[in-house]
């Protein structure tokens, strides 16, 4: 991650607005920074969010594409998830630097959504054991401001819930030799179900206390952090510790407990904010990137 | 705790006041086709036209014209007051990033020994120079001169220079900054600021200074109370609110905006709406005063 320098007395002054519940910026402990958020930014993908929290700025973009189902899942459908860390973040990501940073990111992509209620994979499935849709998630850092778990799974969802899988049909020759029909109309298609998709909330311990959203200051004076993906009903799919330093197993339940109320927060907001965007329709004007 | 997530809006374009005749230009804009001129910085010759090489507005001195730029990399003067972090330590010298477009060099001869002494620098007082500076320090530094390259050589030759202590940094475009007789300034809502020419502003609690037989040596680290600490988020997130809105920063300004901010949450500052709001009164009452 895109380390920021900071020396002794600039980390011991901001541990000590933590331990007082006032950050630099002025927002307590489990404040977020202000989040803006755009989908369907990206013309040619099925689905695609753009998240910009703080100086954070992230590009999802979901491609559907027709494939073979996994051995093991033969009637489900599945997800791929690549990360790419554009150097236009910081310049350690040139060239090869931003690869270990994205294929963490993705790791963790792939464990948070490594179980069966996260997101409805049977209705990918065009044929069992021969056809199935194959959802390409590919995420773009713009911009490191810390925080990259927590707006990468914001646009991720985002993104899932804008993506529009095309309704195809099989059929079936005299021979037996099976045809895949794409409908007529463009617009029909399949909107998936993200209500269980859930996100990541880091929480970042520095001194005695835990922040959410750290920014990369915050990050540069934090001993550990745990990451804890949380769902809109509460339930934690997985959480894994990053950093260094130690946590203690009391501080650990804390943290999760912190993470599962900010988690419902964000959540609520979350869905009522794409719900407002997407009942403006085709009237909405796209701010895009040069806006 | 409060998670703000939001559209993404188009930015508003403010309309600039009648009374500001300037002449604004784009790289590779013709500013004049009239020979007589002499050609500054930010312009070239072509074709028997002046043309513009930055984005900015043009200044006309006589037979002189040059264009100023609005977002640049800091261009030191010597004179200048500069707030740098420490990014190497070297034989001799210490580098120091002040958001140029080379680091600046500050050499172990221009830092005032502990105790005030004055004699020439030993080989002992180079293997000391990490115990004064190291990696990530602050500093607050006067520009000395400026080599044939473009770096600056800086100097602490001043008790107000040297390094700096607890608080916190605040990163603005340079050409905001307006050069004044001093950058320092204590002011009446109980923080200190410095403003550095080259864009990092410094917000700093005023602290009750002990003995200064160190000068600079030792820094003080115990815990800043909460009511200054409010100043001190409070001033920085108007900074950043002046920043955006790319209006001139100097103590007058900044103490504006800080009254102006009075009454809404320091965390809502960064609010879009609620900066502009700010911003807006800050320029009335900036306005008002001048007239």
């Amino acid at each position: 991650m895109a380390t920021v320098l900071l020396s002794e007395a600039e980390k011991v002054y901001v541990m000590h607005g933590v331990q007082d519940d006032l950050r630099i910026d002025g927002r307590g402990c489990e404040d977020y920074r202000h989040i803006e958020i755009e989908t369907d930014v990206v013309s040619n993908t099925s689905g695609s969010a753009r998240v910009k929290i703080g100086h954070t700025d992230i590009l999802v973009g979901v491609k559907a594409e027709m494939g073979t189902p996994k051995l093991e899942r033969p009637s489900e459908g599945f997800l791929e998830f690549f990360v790419d860390c554009s150097a236009n973040a910081t310049p350690e990501f040139e060239g090869r630097g931003g690869e270990d940073l994205g294929t963490e990111i993705a790791n963790t992509l792939y464990r948070v959504f490594d179980n069966s209620s996260s997101l409805q994979l049977k209705t990918l499935c065009i044929t069992p054991r021969e056809h199935c849709w194959i959802l390409y998630v590919d995420v773009l850092l713009l911009e490191c401001g810390g925080n990259l778990f927590d707006a990468i799974s914001i646009a991720v969802k985002a993104a899932l819930h804008n993506t529009k899988v095309p309704k195809v049909r099989v059929l079936e020759d005299d021979e037996g030799a099976k045809e895949i029909e794409l409908s007529d109309d463009p617009y029909d298609c399949i909107c998936l179900n993200v209500e269980n998709v859930p996100c990541i909330i880091t929480l970042s311990k520095i001194g005695h206390r835990h922040v959410v959203d750290a920014t990369s200051q915050e990050e540069a004076c934090r001993m550990a952090s745990l990451l804890v993906s949380v769902t809109s009903k509460g339930t934690i799919t997985c959480f894994r510790k990053v950093g260094g330093g130690s946590l203690d197993p009391a501080s650990i339940f804390e943290m999760l407990e912190t993470g599962n109320r900010v988690g419902k927060a964000l959540h609520k907001s979350l869905q009522t904010t794409l719900e407002t965007e997407e009942s403006l329709g085709k009237k909405r004007q796209k701010v895009g990137f040069l806006g | 705790m409060a998670v703000d997530i939001r559209l993404a809006t188009a930015r508003k374009r403010v309309p600039l006041p009648a009374d500001v005749g300037k002449h604004l230009v784009s790289p590779g804009d013709t500013i004049t086709t009239d020979t007589g001129f002499m050609r500054g910085h930010g312009t070239y010759m072509e074709d028997e036209k002046l043309i513009a090489s930055v984005a900015g507005a043009v200044e006309r001195v006589n037979k002189l014209i040059c264009v100023k730029p609005l977002q640049t990399r800091y261009n030191g003067e010597v004179g200048d007051v500069v707030v740098g972090r420490i990014t190497e330590v070297q034989q001799k010298r210490w580098k120091v990033e002040t958001n140029s477009r080379l680091d600046s060099v500050l050499l172990l001869s221009s830092v005032n020994l502990p105790g005030g002494e004055l004699r020439r620098r030993s080989a002992e007082d180079e293997l000391m120079m990490r115990d004064y500076l190291q990696e990530g320090d602050l500093i607050s530094a006067e520009v000395q001169a400026v080599f044939s390259d473009g770096a600056l050589s800086l100097h602490t030759r001043s008790l107000k220079y040297g390094k700096l202590g607890q608080g916190t940094v605040v990163q603005v475009s340079p050409s905001l900054v307006k050069r004044r007789k001093t950058h320092f300034h204590n002011l009446p809502c109980g923080a200190a600021i410095i403003l550095g020419n080259n864009g990092y502003i410094w917000i700093y609690p005023i602290m009750e200074q002990k003995d200064d037989e160190a000068g600079g040596f030792v820094t003080n680290l115990e815990p800043v109370p909460l009511s200054d600490r409010e100043v001190i988020s409070r001033l920085r997130n108007c900074i950043i609110a002046l920043n955006v809105h790319k209006m001139l920063l100097y103590d007058t300004s900044v103490l504006y905006c800080y009254e102006s901010s009075l009454h809404q949450q320091i965390k809502d500052i960064l609010k879009p709406e609620i900066m502009e709001e700010i911003v807006m009164e800050t320029r009335q009452r900036l306005i008002d005063q001048e007239g």
